[in-house]
């Protein structure tokens, strides 16, 4: 019945389409426009290219939409709209003039359905409309577009923009964009020995791609000369890639230094075994989503401030929950390693379960401001912002600590107590006092640390088990009691680290580096910076 | 036993009902079914979910009256991610629990612990994952695809409409990834493609820096034919994957990722805008768009009173494994185990995603296999799909080992690795 009913209707819709189809006869474009509805996807190119030839800037934003999925058909007429999301509805414009033509529910459209290679259709056509573009970063990013899919066809389309273009930025990128085309070109034989210098010359990683590509089909005469830029540029491509290796070791060692340097205080300065520390990171990281969560339903314009609003909340937050476990448990245990490393795990489980409970078990999101997304190109480096901005933030805190302890009055009580807990009590030092803010100050250190690390890793109530075991190994490799031993285990665990990842594989690599930190332990049981005097023995 | 016997035990089961023995004597009037997935420890990120879905499958039946005239009860317990707890936790669900049948196990190795004891006490086990294949064994059934039904098809798709020629296979460090691994190298190697363009990469569980790995990825794929990763990654670690992909501009035109161990719920952690188009292989998704899938998610959402819970796969298989369990027990009138494992074969029930599952002579069962690509609003869009359902085939045609193995629990042969060259029961694995 159902069936039968399909079929009445889309004869009916076919009838009365035939009629309007011829008026708009005179409307080419719009009639391609709409036999993007009935596309399929196999064939979805042919049309884009259709359109692509067309040529008119009108198309550029019925494009864009296509590529981000928001060009939808409507199924009573076939007509095709630009359409915005608002609430259970679909704002549609007109996809040649831009009116507004009003709100629609969902149900009444069809999503127009793209996937990679309509995609890619789609960027390269939009790369050919958009190179002669007024605006300077849609010319950057239409460049880059027909840098990724140049052939022999754009070659007269990227030599008209490089005329024209006056950005040393863009014309670079299109010189190579014209190298590339020219190498699957059947230009003369020179004109291609010329592109491939100007493709060796640019020496980044797409014209190693590039080159292969056109060394399959290159004729004999040319070969040698792709031979030759092919090596120069591995060359510089594997000196590079000794210098990323540094870089992600930094990186790494940013974040060990990061889960460390909390830990550093309560283990390293005060002797605790503290198992609950992970989880103070992660309550740092959740109290970061608890503030992104805040910050997105009622202030969506401070987002980008979101994450120095959560990191003295995190600090706040974490440094309370330690002080209320200094005094709570482990004031008790003082003296008693084995006790308190019982107790602490006991305690991180409380927090892991009590989390899970709370928030539930799935993973949270937590966004990342526009200032810390992304990577930029340094040299033959992908730098990525997130990276760089933790480096930054983990030295920051470093120093901070550095100074807390050295030139405060609070640092100088809390060496005294450490190195003499009698002798600093007699000169009236409250040694509780002191213990359960150096306790509470390692706590918030770590949150502190978990509002960075939420954005490189899962917000989810396991978050801290992945550092623990890592904050350990730096401080006992460092030094224990020595702030510099932190930093200087940290950033050369992270180097080892990554030097070993090419060789041996992540597996192996940390397997590695553990049997190297035991031998090393064998050796210098104090770790690379040992305290010395008789604190030490104390 | 006489029929005042009988009245009497009544009696005395009503008043020590009303007491702290209830659990026992309820055992009469309810047919107990044991969950047992972990809510503590790593996996209840994933876990906790089928454990909610399980309870309202189970809320539903009852409102229909339940099974046999008799209510379902619903036996939580806890193995908090820990292997051989799962095996101790199952054996307390069948000997003192007496449940009819067991819904668990995600990780292998759980499943892995747990079969010596459903064998042992004679119980049925319903496995909700996709798996890694090589075993089929008479008390469990396996409701999650096996490599066939995920990982073959999504690399078919890969080379046919992509025209993928370079493979990265990057896997967390276990039994899964390593075996499914090892079945899609045997594939592309007997499709053609050179050990030189596959390159293997395994992680430990976890793993938070991917820098070196996916700056790897990007050199791998500029050798100038087209290039993609097939991911086998499991569980935390794929967050940071897919934020270090995103912040090293890996788009996916380029180098598309497909997964077969991220859905819905993984996405859920992430902010998907720039991971749009990057590609993963189920039998459902949340998006496919029929009634049935329709009314379970209104449910799910009403049930979990939460309006922004998803659903994903394996809550599908649940689905479906429920529901076959629940046909079978009617079709053979009764809960004990050998007549219900031979009423389960041949079982047909709809699945979610628009058609029906069949309950196959090996365990396995009839599934569509669908190809998504990641939308920005977190869900999946259906971009390619079997023609027709596809068997799951337990043991591997790819690898040497178990090549010419079978199983089949149909009366006769009733054998789980009938090894056909030899025509003898028992081969390689259990």
């Amino acid at each position: 019945m159902y069936r039968i009913l399909q079929t009445v209707l889309v004869a009916l819709i076919l009838l009365t389409a035939i009629p309007t189809a011829g008026l708009r006869a005179q409307e080419p474009l719009r009639d391609l426009v709409n036999a993007l509805g009935t596309a399929k996807l196999s064939n979805m190119d042919e049309h884009i290219a259709a359109l692509a030839k067309s040529g008119d800037a009108k198309i550029v934003p019925v494009l864009e939409a296509l590529g981000d999925g928001n060009l939808y058909a409507r199924k009573a007429d076939g007509q095709v709209f630009l359409t915005r999301e608002d609430g259970a509805n679909l704002t549609l414009t007109d996809p040649l003039s831009g009116e507004s033509v009003g709100e629609t529910p969902k149900g009444a459209l069809q999503k127009i359905k793209v996937n990679n290679s309509v995609r890619r259709a789609v960027r390269a056509a939009l790369g050919g409309l958009t190179l002669l573009s007024p605006d300077r970063n849609q010319r950057f990013k239409a460049a880059q577009s027909i840098l990724q899919a140049p052939n022999a066809d754009s070659l007269r389309t990227i030599e008209n923009a490089l005329a024209a273009e006056k950005d040393a930025a863009i014309r670079a990128l299109l010189e190579q964009a014209r190298a590339t085309a020219i190498l699957t070109s059947d230009r003369p034989r020179e004109e291609k020995r010329q592109a491939v210098e100007i493709l060796k010359q640019g020496g980044s990683r797409e014209a190693l791609s590039i080159l292969s590509t056109a060394l399959g089909t290159a004729d004999e005469t040319l070969k040698p000369d792709i031979e030759a830029a092919l090596a120069s540029i591995e060359q510089s491509e594997a000196l590079w890639a000794a210098g990323q290796n540094v870089w992600y070791g930094l990186s790494l060692g940013s974040v060990l230094l990061l889960a460390a340097i909390g830990l550093a205080i309560t283990f390293g300065v005060m002797g605790i075994i503290n198992m609950a520390h992970g989880e103070m990171v992660m309550l740092g990281a959740y109290t970061t989503f608890l503030v992104q969560e805040i910050v997105r339903t009622s202030f969506p314009w401070l987002f980008d401030w979101s994450l120095a609003i959560a990191l003295p909340l995190a600090f706040l937050v974490t440094g309370a929950v330690g002080l209320a476990i200094e005094r709570g448990v482990i004031r008790f245990l003082y003296g008693r390693p084995l006790e308190t490393l019982l107790a602490t795990w006991g305690i991180s489980l409380i927090l892991q379960q009590a989390v899970r409970s709370i928030f539930g078990p799935t993973n949270r999101e937590v966004g990342n401001p526009s200032w810390m997304s992304g990577a930029f190109e340094l040299g033959g480096l992908t730098i990525t912002w997130n990276r760089l901005w933790i480096i930054v933030f983990a030295l920051t805190v470093f120093a901070g600590l550095l100074f807390l302890l050295k030139k405060t009055p609070l640092g100088l009580q809390m060496r005294a107590v450490t190195q003499n807990r009698r002798m600093a009590s007699s000169m009236g030092i409250r040694t509780p006092v002191v213990d359960a803010l150096t306790f509470a100050l390692g706590s918030g250190i770590a949150g502190m640390a978990g509002v960075a690390l939420s954005q490189i890793d899962n917000v989810s109530p396991n978050l801290g088990q992945g550092y623990i075991i890592d904050s350990f190994m730096v401080v006992v490799f460092g030094g224990v009691g020595n702030l510099w031993g932190t930093l200087v285990g940290a950033f050369s665990l992270g180097i080892l680290n990554k030097f070993l990842e090419p060789y041996a594989g992540a597996v192996l690599g940390k397997i590695l580096v553990l049997v190297l930190i035991i031998l090393f332990i064998q050796k210098r049981p104090r770790g690379l910076f040992a305290l010395k005097g008789r604190a030490v023995e104390a | 036993m006489t029929i005042r016997a009988r009245v009497c035990g009544a009696f005395l089961a009503a008043a020590l009902s009303t007491t702290a023995f209830n659990g026992a004597f309820a055992a009469d009037d309810t047919i107990k079914v044991g969950i047992l997935h972990s809510l503590s420890g790593t996996m209840a990120i994933s876990e906790t979910t089928l454990k909610d879905a399980m309870l309202m499958l189970i809320d539903e039946q009852n409102k229909k009256g339940g099974i046999l005239g008799k209510k379902l009860e619903a036996v939580v317990v806890d193995p908090a991610s820990d292997w051989p707890l799962f095996a101790e936790k199952a054996r307390e669900l069948i000997s003192v629990d007496k449940v009819s049948a067991v819904f668990g196990c995600w990780t292998s190795v759980s499943r892995k612990s747990v079969l010596p004891v459903f064998e042992e006490l004679n119980s049925i086990l319903f496995y909700p994952v996709q798996y890694e294949g090589e075993e089929s064994q008479r008390n469990v059934f396996y409701t999650g695809a096996a490599p066939n039904q995920q990982a073959v098809p999504a690399v078919d798709y890969l080379m046919e409409n992509e025209e993928v020629e370079r493979w990265v296979l990057a896997g967390t460090d276990y039994v899964y990834p390593r075996t499914t691994n090892k079945i899609l190298e045997a594939y592309l190697i007997s499709k053609g493609v050179k050990p030189e363009d596959i390159m293997i990469n395994y992680t430990p569980f976890g793993h938070s820096d991917w820098q070196t790995i996916v700056s790897d990825i990007k050199k791998f794929g500029s050798a100038g034919k087209k290039t993609a990763v097939v991911s086998t990654i499991n569980g935390d670690a794929n967050v940071p994957f897919y934020k270090e992909l995103a912040n090293q501009g890996i788009k996916a035109e380029d180098i598309p990722v497909v997964a077969f161990s991220v859905g819905e719920e993984e996405l859920a952690g992430l902010d998907t805008g720039p991971l749009v188009g990057h590609l993963a292989a189920w039998n459902y998704f949340q998006s496919v768009d029929n009634p049935a899938n329709a009314e379970f998610i209104k449910t799910w959402k009403a049930y979990t009173k939460n309006d922004k819970r998803v659903t994903n796969d394996p809550m599908e298989a649940h689905y479906i494994g429920f529901n076959m369990w629940l046909k079978a027990v009617e079709k053979a009138g009764t809960t004990d185990t050998d007549a219900v494992l031979d009423a389960m074969v041949g079982i047909s029930v709809p699945n979610l995603s628009g058609g029906y599952s069949t309950m196959m002579p090996n365990h396995h069962i009839t599934k569509p296999v669908l190809i998504g690509e990641i939308q920005s609003d977190g869900q999946f869009e259906t971009v390619w799909e079997t023609p027709g359902l596809v068997v799951g085939d337990e043991w591997s045609d790819y690898l040497p080992d178990s090549k010419d193995l079978i199983a089949d629990w149909r009366a006769p042969m009733s054998c789980g690795n009938f090894n056909i060259a030899t025509g003898k029961c028992g081969g390689k694995g259990s």
